[in-house]
């Protein structure tokens, strides 16, 4: 009998699936390619944008790209998506959302009507947001080169004086707010993409969350911090504050909003809703003082109906993030390594 | 959630974990086979419910862990051919070969697709005719009938573009190997509910009467996993050694006819070799001679192969139960879910894998 095993396969020579999944291969990925070519002190923050100081001003800065497929899924579309992406990523920053630019890569042969409706999407979601797009971009590549459409959109918003927002700035004590339901977004697409006949439609949760955050900021602007967990899902956004500010993160699982249709299909696929990508939430990090204010001020908005303190910061096991399960045992909830794979039995 | 919450009531949990801390007046050391298993273990954090003297070892039941190098270095070899689509389940992607892995194959340009179960291969077949379509069916007798049944309806509809590259293992040859090992701490084993619902249970009378070890068919659910638990305390307790089935709700002791019928149509017992074990006599299905022209092996010439593993971790001790996971000078440093040096480390089932996503690097 032999007590042996293959030698591991380290990095790769090419990039894989994984490096775009939010998850420690993506983490590698900045670290050993973008960061020593391109590094300075506002990018080596880390955070979803980047705060300028410009003539008294702060600006946030911020650009995200979209290559959801398939395009048009309960709930949204592309479109609509890369608008809510980028606002939220403001407003996680504490930003009012100023302007947008929208970049298309389309491919040849892609047709004019799902382009009109994208556009259209585009329009509506930005103007319910109360931003305009103010400039863009359009290529062409050729028929195979591309996959139909990619968006991109960048954009801009002013930070109100007196905010101090960092994913480094959480500290034992503090409260963690999640503002609804998780999965919703993932689950949309995952049943729509894989065709998963369900008894109910599971619409993909992507809104803008600035006017929520408003509303917290309304209560208090002593914030910690504030994510929305979308892609490696709420795991993943735990674990990236529990590291940079060196803390622990203890989250209760019955505390945890998860839809009963959206637990169905995780159950079936044997994914955990807890790294599924969300884009119409957030997670707040505020001192313990001020939770029931902030959770009240969520709860009164319509995006934040199902919000609910979800756990605490604490001083122990610093970087790791700990769940308390229904049993009262607890559980480590580590950072994945690539894409959740739907298990075998 | 109806017929899971039931399961996972923790008022429930902690009434069970009360009765088998009355119950128990010894340590005694328990396998649960499926990796299904021990994941609910881990995850729900179950041994932190029971007293100290109850120690569960997590058995082989993991069956992407133990598919051995040289099936996924076919596998890999095979996606890489233009004219092929390998369909397979997630979890296989990621599982190293000796060289490489799905995930590295496909950024490679091979087309790999992942499925959720083999009717979703055939139909790729059905919808690519000018393509071979090549499913990589794994498993243990729970996930068998259902590929079986992929290259049965496969015959039936003469789709000539369609094969299966197989590797399939079934239990209790190797819980002979474990119960009759010299080193075997092993005193009372939960069997995977599923694969009984298939088997039924007269093949774990067979072993509970060979090596007088209490055997549970358990169910996947916490509550399932604690009162097999139970059982095997009472049994243990009182000197019993019997087989009893906590997961009534799914599983007769003759097992399902069907699934048995079509497997016997389409496959027969060999000898298998299990990652990081070595071969295990009779503990493996292959396809049969009257289905051979299904049998993706076969017809891309990768059948017999041997690719010998590079001494190196300590998986096959792990996945005996001799070892914790945590107990391997690898787990955690040179051995993570990112840069696996054993098959376990790779799929969420996979005891060290579970044992580091839920209880860490250290604990």
């Amino acid at each position: 009998m032999k007590f042996t095993c293959p030698l591991p396969i380290q990095g790769s020579d090419r990039v894989l699936l994984g490096h775009g999944s939010g998850g420690t291969l993506s983490a590698a990925l900045l670290r050993d390619i973008v960061m020593p070519a391109y590094t300075n002190p506002l990018l080596a923050r880390m955070e979803d944008q980047a705060t300028l100081q410009i003539n008294g001003a702060s600006v946030a800065f911020t650009t995200d790209s979209f290559v959801v497929k398939p395009l048009f899924f309960p709930g949204g579309d592309i479109g609509s998506l890369a608008v809510h992406g980028t606002v939220n990523d403001l407003a996680m920053g504490g930003a009012q959302p100023l302007a947008l630019s929208v970049a298309m890569i389309l491919e040849e042969g892609f047709p004019i009507e799902d382009l009109r409706h994208i556009a259209q999407s585009i329009g509506a979601a930005a103007s319910a947001c109360g931003v305009s797009v103010v400039t863009g971009d359009t290529k062409v590549v050729e028929k195979g080169s591309g996959d139909g459409i990619f968006l991109n959109t960048s954009g801009i918003g002013l930070v109100p004086p007196g905010l101090n927002l960092s994913a480094a700035n959480a500290r034992p004590g503090d409260a963690v707010i999640l503002s609804g339901s998780l999965g919703d977004h993932g689950i949309a697409i995952l049943a729509r993409r894989e065709g998963l006949s369900l008894e109910s439609t599971i619409e993909s949760d992507s809104a803008p969350l600035h006017s929520l955050v408003s509303a917290i900021l309304a209560v208090t602007t002593e914030i910690r911090c504030m994510r929305d967990p979308t892609r490696g899902g709420l795991a993943s956004t735990l674990n990236e504050i529990a590291a940079q500010s060196r803390v622990g993160i203890t989250i209760q699982e019955t505390s945890v909003p998860v839809r009963e249709d959206v637990r169905g299909v995780c159950e079936l696929l044997g994914l955990d809703p807890l790294y599924v990508a969300n884009e119409g939430k957030m997670v707040a990090i505020l001192p313990p003082e001020h939770a029931d204010a902030v959770l009240a001020a969520m709860r009164a908005h319509p995006l934040g109906r199902g919000a609910a303190i979800v756990g605490t910061v604490t001083s122990t096991e610093p970087g790791l993030v700990l769940q308390r399960t229904a049993f009262g045992t607890r559980r480590v909830v580590m950072m994945l390594a690539g894409d959740q794979l739907p298990r075998i039995c | 959630m109806k017929y899971i919450d039931e399961y996972r009531d923790a008022q429930r949990a902690r009434q069970v974990a009360a009765a088998i801390h009355a119950r128990t007046t010894r340590p005694w050391v328990l396998m649960e086979i499926c990796g299904g298993q021990t994941h609910t273990i881990l995850r729900y954090g179950l041994p932190e419910m029971l007293p100290p003297a109850i120690e569960f070892v997590h058995g082989p039941g993991c069956p992407v862990c133990v598919t051995p190098l040289e099936v996924i270095d076919s596998a890999i070899e095979i996606a890489a051919r233009p004219e092929v689509i390998l369909a397979c389940y997630g979890d296989m992607m990621r599982v190293p070969g000796s060289r490489s892995d799905l995930f590295r194959a496909r950024a490679a340009g091979a087309d790999v697709r992942i499925v959720y179960s083999p009717t979703d291969a055939l139909q790729l077949a059905r919808q690519n005719p000018t393509r071979e379509v090549v499913f990589f069916g794994i498993g243990f007798e729970t996930t068998a009938p259902a590929n079986a049944m992929a290259v049965w309806l496969a015959r039936r509809e003469a789709l000539h573009n369609f094969s299966m590259l197989g590797s399939h293992v079934r239990v209790p040859p190797a819980v002979r190997l474990i119960l009759g090992s010299p080193g075997n701490r092993v005193n009372g084993l939960i069997a995977p509910g599923h694969v009984c619902t298939i088997m039924g249970l007269s093949e774990y009378e067979e072993l509970s009467r060979e090596f007088r070890v209490p055997i549970v068919a358990g169910g996947f659910e916490p509550l399932d996993l604690l009162e097999a638990t139970m059982m095997l305390v009472c049994q243990l307790e009182e000197g019993r050694a019997q087989v009893e089935n906590q997961y009534g709700r799914c599983l007769s002791s003759t097992g399902n006819a069907a699934a048995k019928k079509v497997m016997g149509e389409v496959f027969e017992i060999a000898d298998r070799k299990w990652r990081g074990i070595g071969t295990i006599p009779q503990s493996g299905f292959v396809i049969s001679e009257e289905f051979a022209a299904w049998d993706a092996a076969r017809r891309f010439g990768v059948e017999d192969r041997d690719v010998p593993e590079p001494a190196e971790c300590m998986s096959a001790l792990v996945l005996q139960g001799r070892m914790k996971p945590n107990q391997c000078p690898a787990f955690g440093g040179r051995c993570t879910p990112e840069s696996p040096l054993g098959a376990p480390m790779v799929s969420s089932e996979g005891a060290c894998a579970a044992w580091y996503q839920f209880r860490g690097q250290g604990a």
